[in-house]
């Protein structure tokens, strides 16, 4: 499935919706889209990760990339992830770092 | 600004690919900004390709000659530019004479993995029938360097306070009583890790983790039809790359997060982690063996050949890498620096070390430079490094291992005289006493922390198996039992294998618990095999290096079988950690340092005093001054620890204490179980003050209060 990601950010709380497939080509897309809303400065970054069927480590790694263009005050959500997702992020400590969600706002 | 530097922009183009010279330093794949920089050392190639492949397809979609001039001395190097770092595999050819008796084993046709590849492919899954057709089965890939470590450095715990646990990646968490989600990888250790807490050790060794190749050798067993594979791992084909199939995540690629993210959490946890690593020989066998990487790019360079040009054979599997040779010290060198600053590691144990003192020739060298770096490096400056000080050439070196102060040793006499003792052998009592002391006799300038002293590991009985099989029992092997050492020194206790007969199960269990306890009261570093806490079994089988069965992993439903044996395993660890006058960083010097009115340590026999050093005794006592705990720096309950490895009880005198002291009862193992240890601070008062009856084979611990 095609990969794609919408964005928008409000009062500090940037939403991203991933859809389709995160790989090393889409992971670019997820980044560069990451760079824009870091612009503006969010404390949350909300991923909903509810219709993202395959996360690949390029695509792990922009989560840790976000931590570090952000800061670590920055709280990343991920709402209503798929099992295997979860399972990757479990595998690999990344579970960690983020707050894994039913919905937001929690 | 730095987007406009001159080296960030290709010169070169080949069918669509840009490209420019490379950094001839780091040898490997590097990220560098906007491409990969290449780096391939070779003294004897005439020529280099770079080929690359989209992860997973059987054929190339493109191969890259070397220009000339990217050759600075015996290195290639090359930046290409706008390649996907996650979906790239790529390899060499060397192009160059195939003359085995110059040395030169050349073949252009043979796509050779990158010897400085980060992760390797290929064989992503333990056991995933390999495509045997494949151009290039083992594909070098990037690893990416962006792991989140947060504040976690290498431990650095004193080496005489470590309580190692050997284990094996597959056979800790394999067997279906483990009840682990991820079972037989990383992830799998790490859900274990309040296990291993519960346990009391603070060190865990893996054995081989290193990419090497399950499939390597493999055949079925006539006799049981099981497949046998290389299951222990001693056959590196990458020394860079961390095992995928042992990784939960390999399929995807991310066998290097998942480690470091286990690694991360055993830290956590105060558990250090030693890697058991293999420089002695690769994968790549003989002169009949399958080039993978170092025949192809260097042969000459990577091994140690005899004059004709075949390969010297010190590791007894077929090559030796050539570990004294400068360029192959240093990949040596880079390779241990890596794990140590990328991975977080603790320490590493060099498989059959005596190897890594041999020269370009094989003879033994006096002062090995390759051990002499290792020892002085800055970047291992405060890894344990610790030899197994033989090879299978001969080279015997327990004792007399080029140290350079740093290295520590697997103590080989130590496993001997403990068995041999244990089993009931006279004439020994005199090299227990060294044994005890952390073998003063072996390392006299080197002192306890030399010793890593062990009764079990992997290459051998278990513990349970050494009170359960006069012989070994490796048909399963399929070698006719002709495989796995012949020497022993084990004792069945009355009966070959299992049994139900309650005595000699008891016997069996006191013995183990008496193995424990020596190990745990003994100046040096303690290693316990996996399993043994339990009473592990490999059904007589001494050798199980190719036995991925579940009679070869841990069976954890010996936890509540055996629990008397776990309980004790616990109480013993616990025990040893909060007595520091177990873990002396120097020699006992006999004599009363600090005023105490006791020397440091003290032998004792039958009578108080009076240790029996006859050829016929079979009987050793020691007193432990708490007052000269960590020479005295640190003040510790006074420890009276009796064996008796005669068949009868014996009455032993106690040494008399100083007026408001009593002896108290810390371990007996001749008790029934509940009996036979206690918790700490809640030791028994001892009834008679003066003497006490030891079972036979059986040994206590008193300490005073």
């Amino acid at each position: 499935m095609d990969f794609t990601i919408t964005s928008e950010v409000v009062d500090k709380v940037a939403k991203l919706k991933l859809t389709g497939e995160l790989d090393s080509l889409s992971a670019r897309v997820f980044q560069k889209e990451i760079e824009k809303v870091a612009l503006e400065s969010p404390t949350e970054l909300v991923l909903d990760l509810e219709n993202l069927s395959f996360m690949s480590s390029a695509g792990l790694r922009v989560l840790i990339f976000s931590k570090q263009k952000m800061g670590v005050g920055l709280t990343i959500y991920i709402v209503k992830p798929q099992e295997i997702i979860v399972d990757t992020l479990e595998k690999t400590g990344l579970q960690h770092s983020v707050n894994i969600v039913d919905q937001y706002p929690v | 600004m730095a987007d406009i530097r001159i080296d960030y922009y290709p010169t070169h183009e080949h069918e669509g690919i840009k490209f420019r010279r490379g950094h001839t330093l780091p040898f490997g794949a590097t990220m560098v900004p906007n491409g990969v920089n290449f780096s391939v050392y070779s003294s004897a190639a005439i020529s280099c390709t770079l080929v690359l492949f989209e992860r997973g397809e059987a054929q190339p979609y493109a191969e890259i000659p070397f220009p000339d001039e990217f050759r600075i001395g015996d290195v290639y190097c090359m930046t290409v530019f706008d390649l996907d770092f996650e979906r790239l595999e790529y390899g060499y050819r060397m192009d160059g004479p195939f003359k085995p008796e110059e040395g030169h084993r050349f073949d252009k046709n043979v796509i050779l993995s990158d010897p400085y590849a980060k992760v390797l492919g290929g064989r992503d899954t333990w056991r995933a029938q390999p495509n045997w057709d494949d151009v290039y089965p083992y594909r070098s890939r990037l690893a990416f360097e962006d792991f989140d470590w947060e504040n976690d450095h290498p431990l650095e715990t004193p080496i005489e306070d470590l309580s190692i646990y050997e284990m094996h990646v597959r056979g800790f968490t394999s067997h279906p009583s483990s009840e682990t989600k991820n079972a037989g990888t990383f992830a799998g250790i790490r859900s274990k890790i309040p296990y291993l807490k519960s346990l009391g050790i603070n060190c865990i060794e893996l054995m081989p983790i290193y990419e090497f190749d399950e499939w390597e050798n493999s055949r079925t067993n006539p006799k049981t039809g099981e497949l046998l594979v290389n299951y222990w791992g001693y056959s590196t084909v990458n020394f860079f790359s961390p095992k995928a199939g042992y990784a939960a995540t390999g399929k995807f690629g991310m066998q290097v997060d998942e480690l470091k993210t286990l690694i991360k959490e055993l830290h956590k946890n105060g558990i250090e982690v030693f890697l058991d690593v293999v420089f002695n020989h690769t994968a790549e066998g003989d002169h009949r063996g399958h080039t993978i990487s170092f025949r192809g790019i260097d042969n000459k360079t990577y091994y140690m050949l005899t004059p004709e040009g075949y390969y010297f054979n010190f590791s007894g599997t077929g090559n030796t890498l050539n570990c004294n040779h400068p360029v192959v010290r240093n990949m040596v060198l880079d390779c241990l620096r890596y794990w140590a600053s990328d991975y977080h590691i603790d320490g590493f144990r060099f498989d059959l070390a005596a190897i890594l003192g041999r020269a370009q020739d094989g003879s033994p060298l006096s002062n090995p430079p390759l051990l002499e770096s290792l020892a002085y490096d800055p970047i291992l400056a405060k890894c344990k490094l610790i030899a197994e000080a033989w090879d299978a050439g001969g080279l015997y070196q327990v004792g007399s291992f080029p140290a350079y102060g740093r290295w520590a040793e697997w103590n080989g006499k130590y496993r001997d005289t403990v068995r041999r003792f244990l089993k009931g052998d006279t004439g020994l009592v005199g090299e227990m006493a060294q044994r005890l002391q952390g073998s003063p006799d072996l390392y006299p300038s080197r002192g306890p922390t030399a010793s890593i002293n062990f009764v079990a590991c992997h290459d051998g009985f278990t513990l349970h198996d050494m009170f359960a099989y006069n012989e070994k029992h490796n048909e399963a092997n399929g070698e006719d039992n002709n495989d796995g050492a012949n020497d022993n020194n084990s004792w069945n206790c009355g009966w070959e294998g299992e049994t139900d007969d309650q005595a000699i199960n008891f016997l069996r269990h006191k013995q183990i618990k008496n193995a424990l306890t020596i190990l745990m009261v003994s100046q040096g570093i303690p290693m316990i095999l996996m399993g043994d806490e339990m009473g592990h079994t490999q059904l007589g089988n001494n050798n199980t290096y190719c036995q991925d069965v579940e009679w070869n992993w841990l069976n954890w439903s010996l936890v509540n079988k055996n629990a008397d044996l776990f309980h004790y395993a616990q109480q013993i660890l616990r025990f040893r950690r909060a007595h520091p006058v177990l873990r002396s960083p120097t020699h006992f010097r006999h004599y009363d340092y600090v005023g105490s009115g006791l020397p440091d340590i003290s032998f004792h026999g039958t009578l108080a005093w009076r240790p029996d050093w006859s050829a016929e005794s079979r009987t050793l006592a020691f007193m432990l001054c708490g007052s000269h705990a960590k020479e005295g720096t640190i003040k510790d309950q006074t420890i009276y620890v009796a064996l008796n490895m005669y068949w009868e009880p014996l009455h032993f005198e106690l040494p008399t204490l100083e007026p408001g002291l009593k002896w108290h009862v810390f371990a007996n193992t001749d008790m029934a179980n509940s009996e036979d240890i206690h918790q700490i601070g809640e030791e028994p008062l001892l009834e008679n003050q003066t003497g006490f009856f030891v079972g036979g084979r059986s040994v206590i611990i008193l300490v005073a209060k």
